[in-house]
């Protein structure tokens, strides 16, 4: 083993010691068993969450919400109403907390800057050459630094899957790290784009590589190809990050992105994560929702616990 | 490539979250109201529902509250031979003789009638024996009902299933049950038995009959023949009647190594057939290239299911030494957050210990590994102050030497050895009076069947743990029985071939 995995002691890191290659990911690496990790998850999913539990779980997966427009059509006007929604999701409940961040393209880094002005919500953008991440390396820096300068203070970024399936593992290495140093000081997420990376082995070697090249977060999917987040997947990642934080003492966040709609589904999640990291990762410093129709079911959950009862989908505003 | 350090932001989001806050889960009970238990249950003997000749019953409690559930009939040897002439005439009279598919049509009715109260049998299961209600609801009723569906297939069929031969039937099979799946196990005896044509006699655990009685209630109302199914409940003294009994041509038995000796002495030089499922003491062996997650699930799985009251049980873990550190790291982790409470509550993952004189036991072994110099590791989970509990337990620095790696405990309790090489695993694993089951962890495919064809259990489980299926035969080796019971060989022991 190399002397970089030797744990450094809590709040001293030195930084020679940090220095990771690509061959400490890889060392992390071993198989998953598909079978038993379905098993795991569906095992978790069945966790019945009632009363003040469940209300705690849905606030808290507000806070955690990257609040998300990511298509060819988004104007400022669009943002704008979306950004809206982050800092005041329910008007009639000024309890219910802000969301963890407003997650755009680029060119729409501005207006959500000056639309979010103060309230404490993040800013977040794809780069990369989102979402296939089909181009040139200098260009993915570039554009990674231009939306920070724009505003950005988390980056998502999208792997190489091309290398990566052709088990190139250094070029998704090294091009992590570069877009990490180029993302100064915004977080970096790393999306692997579990969708397209076949079978579960895969998933944990991708975000071990991800982790040891400097993500601050790893995240499964896009949203733009058939398979997104699931909770197995989740799951596999979920137990990479808690191998790399006891090699390292490192806390790396996770966002699931894609297919998560409803509160259910949400509150599964969190199961997942409370059971699988503890109570430190409970936060949206470590943990976010990439979803855009998940607010308005969580809102909904949420009144029908302060009322008693279900109101209609008008009640909620569509952003 | 420099990481730079962890970024230390503020906090963002004045949220409901702060860390290291513990996430309570309100509790998420069954409902019980639909269920309606009788004060008292008396023997099920010709189709009748009828007193005992003793006129005594016992208390059947519930092992999590230590409350009274209901009243058992105690059987006395009168009673035994009341039910073993009545399935005696009922074999004779009808059960042999109509059509083989008559038979699977009432073998289907029953396994209908399972599914259709499954809620209410599920939730009197876990009152009756401390179980986990997810466990009843999701691994007991189920599989009660598809034991049956599976022998009600095989009923007209049996010519396929021994080919060449012609079939018949035992004739009365004296059937005696444990207190850890009382349905199941019920299923796993009876629906063979009816299958192949014979009348059976059961008597389950006297720690949890209720569900028995519920079965017994369920075969009136599927209008089985009388006699074809006799239910008396008691205890030793009971089934020893059962087993001595001279008209019964075959017993099976699940329970202790102990007991299934005496059956077995018992028996000797009479031409009763016998079939024997007894304890274990499996290894679950992880090799380095093992899934480490999934293993550590399944060791989980392993011992703590069904708080460790199972026979196969991998009660013993050997972990190859180069991974053992970070195993055992992640295996302290994981039964941490093991759930432990009321068995009723939906989120319950280890339940009640299912009686006082179990609970003795599992607490007096424990003490002989703390004695012995093994290290303990327990969940620090609160316990409930009534009823009966345990936490969920492992040791490590075990040797094989000690009490707690060679008996059998039969609760939720693991004891960790290692090993360096597959053939000292091999060798380890063997090295048990016992050989019903293990379980084999590793991503190399040819390591596996290498393992499979040395270890001498009756059930391999390769990357998985505790997965059970009415096709697939389950039985021992040396001291843990012979017979088979699921699958084809499932019926073997219930018919005669000539």
């Amino acid at each position: 083993m190399s002397e970089s995995l030797i744990t450094p002691p809590a709040g001293s890191f030195a930084p020679a010691l940090l220095r990771r290659s690509l061959a400490d990911a890889l060392e992390m690496d071993h198989g998953v068993d598909a079978v038993a990790a379905e098993e795991r998850a569906n095992s978790l999913a069945k966790r019945s969450l009632k009363k003040d539990s469940k209300v705690w779980g849905l606030r808290l997966a507000i806070s955690m919400m990257d609040l998300t427009t990511l298509e060819g059509k988004d104007t400022r006007g669009k943002v704008h109403a979306l950004c809206q929604k982050a800092m005041r999701p329910d008007p009639s409940d000024p309890t219910i907390p802000h969301v963890g961040a407003v997650c755009v393209y680029p060119t729409m880094v501005p207006f959500v800057r000056q639309a979010l002005k103060g309230s404490g919500v993040h800013i977040a953008s794809v780069a990369t050459g989102f979402p296939s991440g089909q181009t040139f390396t200098s260009i993915k820096v570039q554009e990674t630094r231009d939306t920070v300068a724009a505003g950005a203070d988390e980056i998502d970024m999208v792997i190489d899957r091309g290398a990566f399936l052709s088990g190139n593992y250094q070029k998704v290495f090294d091009e992590i790290a570069e877009i990490k140093e180029a993302c100064g000081p915004a977080h970096l997420k790393v999306i692997l784009e579990t969708g397209e990376l076949a079978n579960y082995d895969q998933v944990r070697r991708a975000s071990l590589i991800a982790m040891f090249a400097g993500a601050d977060f790893i995240k499964t999917s896009t949203g733009k190809v058939a398979v997104n987040a699931t909770l197995p997947v989740t799951l596999v990642m979920l137990e990479a990050i808690r191998d790399f934080h006891h090699a390292t003492g490192k806390k790396i966040g996770m966002k699931p992105a894609g297919g998560i709609a409803t509160a259910k589904l949400a509150l599964s999640y969190l199961v997942m994560l409370y059971e699988t990291m503890g109570p430190d990762w409970m936060n949206p410093d470590l943990f976010r929702f990439g979803a855009s129709s998940l607010l308005n079911d969580v809102l909904m959950q949420l009144r029908k616990e302060r009322t008693g009862a279900y109101q209609s989908g008008d009640y909620f505003t569509l952003d | 490539m420099t990481t730079t350090e962890i970024q230390t932001r503020e906090r963002l989001t004045p949220g409901p979250a702060s860390s290291s806050v513990l996430w309570e889960y309100a509790p998420s009970l069954e409902s019980t109201d639909h269920v309606k238990l009788a004060s008292r249950y008396n023997l099920f003997i010709g189709g009748k529902f009828v007193e005992p000749h003793s006129k005594k019953w016992f208390e059947s409690i519930n092992p999590a509250t230590e409350e009274r559930l209901a009243e058992v009939a105690e059987a006395d040897a009168h009673d035994v031979d009341r039910a073993v002439s009545e399935a005696r005439r009922a074999y004779e009279k009808v059960w042999r003789k109509i059509a083989p598919s008559e038979r699977a049509k009432y073998i289907y009715r029953i396994a209908r009638l399972i599914q259709e109260k499954a809620r209410a049998l599920a939730v009197v299961e876990t009152l009756d024996g401390g179980k986990p209600i997810k466990e009843s609801r999701d691994v007991d009723v189920p599989l009660a009902a598809a034991h049956f569906f599976y022998y009600a297939g095989w009923a007209d069929k049996l010519e396929y299933a021994f080919p060449n031969r012609t079939v018949s039937p035992v004739g009365v099979a004296g059937q005696i049950i444990p207190w850890n799946f009382p349905l199941l196990m019920a299923a796993w005896k009876i629906a063979p038995a009816l299958a192949a044509g014979n009348t059976v006699v059961l008597k389950p655990a006297e720690t949890t009959s209720v569900t028995a009685m519920l079965l017994a209630e369920i075969i009136q109302e599927a209008d089985l023949p009388p006699g074809v199914v006799n239910i008396i409940t008691g205890a030793g003294a009971t089934g020893a009647a059962l087993v001595s009994h001279d008209d019964v041509d075959k017993i099976a038995f699940t329970g202790s190594t102990d007991v299934g000796k005496r059956i077995q002495r018992t028996l000797a030089g009479t031409k009763k057939k016998l079939t024997l499922e007894l304890g274990g003491k499996a290894p679950n062996i992880v090799f380095e290239d093992a899934p480490l997650d999934q293993a550590v699930e399944g060791i989980i799985n392993g011992i703590y299911f069904n708080q460790g009251h199972v026979c196969c049980a991998g009660s013993r873990l050997f972990v190859q030494e180069s991974v053992a550190e970070a195993v055992i790291r992640k295996l302290r982790e994981r039964v941490q957050t093991l759930r432990v409470g009321n068995p009723l509550d939906k989120n319950t993952d280890v339940g009640a210990i299912n009686s006082k004189a179990q609970l003795e036991k599992i607490r007096e072994l424990v003490e002989s590994g703390v004695d012995e110099g093994a290290e303990i590791f327990q969940s620090s989970c609160a316990l409930p102050q009534r009823g009966f509990w345990f936490a969920p337990t492992f040791f490590t620095g075990v040797s094989a030497s000690y009490r707690i790696a060679q008996e059998e405990i039969f609760g939720p309790v693991l004891s960790v050895l290692t090993f360096r090489t597959p053939e000292e695993a091999i060798e380890k694993a063997n090295n048990t009076p016992y050989g019903l089951s293990a379980g084999v962890w590793t991503e190399k495919g040819s390591r596996i069947l290498n393992m499979v064809s040395k270890l001498r259990a009756g059930v391999i489980w390769a990357n998985t743990y505790n997965k059970f299926d009415p096709t697939s035969p389950f039985g021992g080796y040396k001291e843990s029985g012979f017979g088979r019971e699921g699958g084809l060989h499932g019926l073997a022991p219930y018919v005669v071939l000539s």
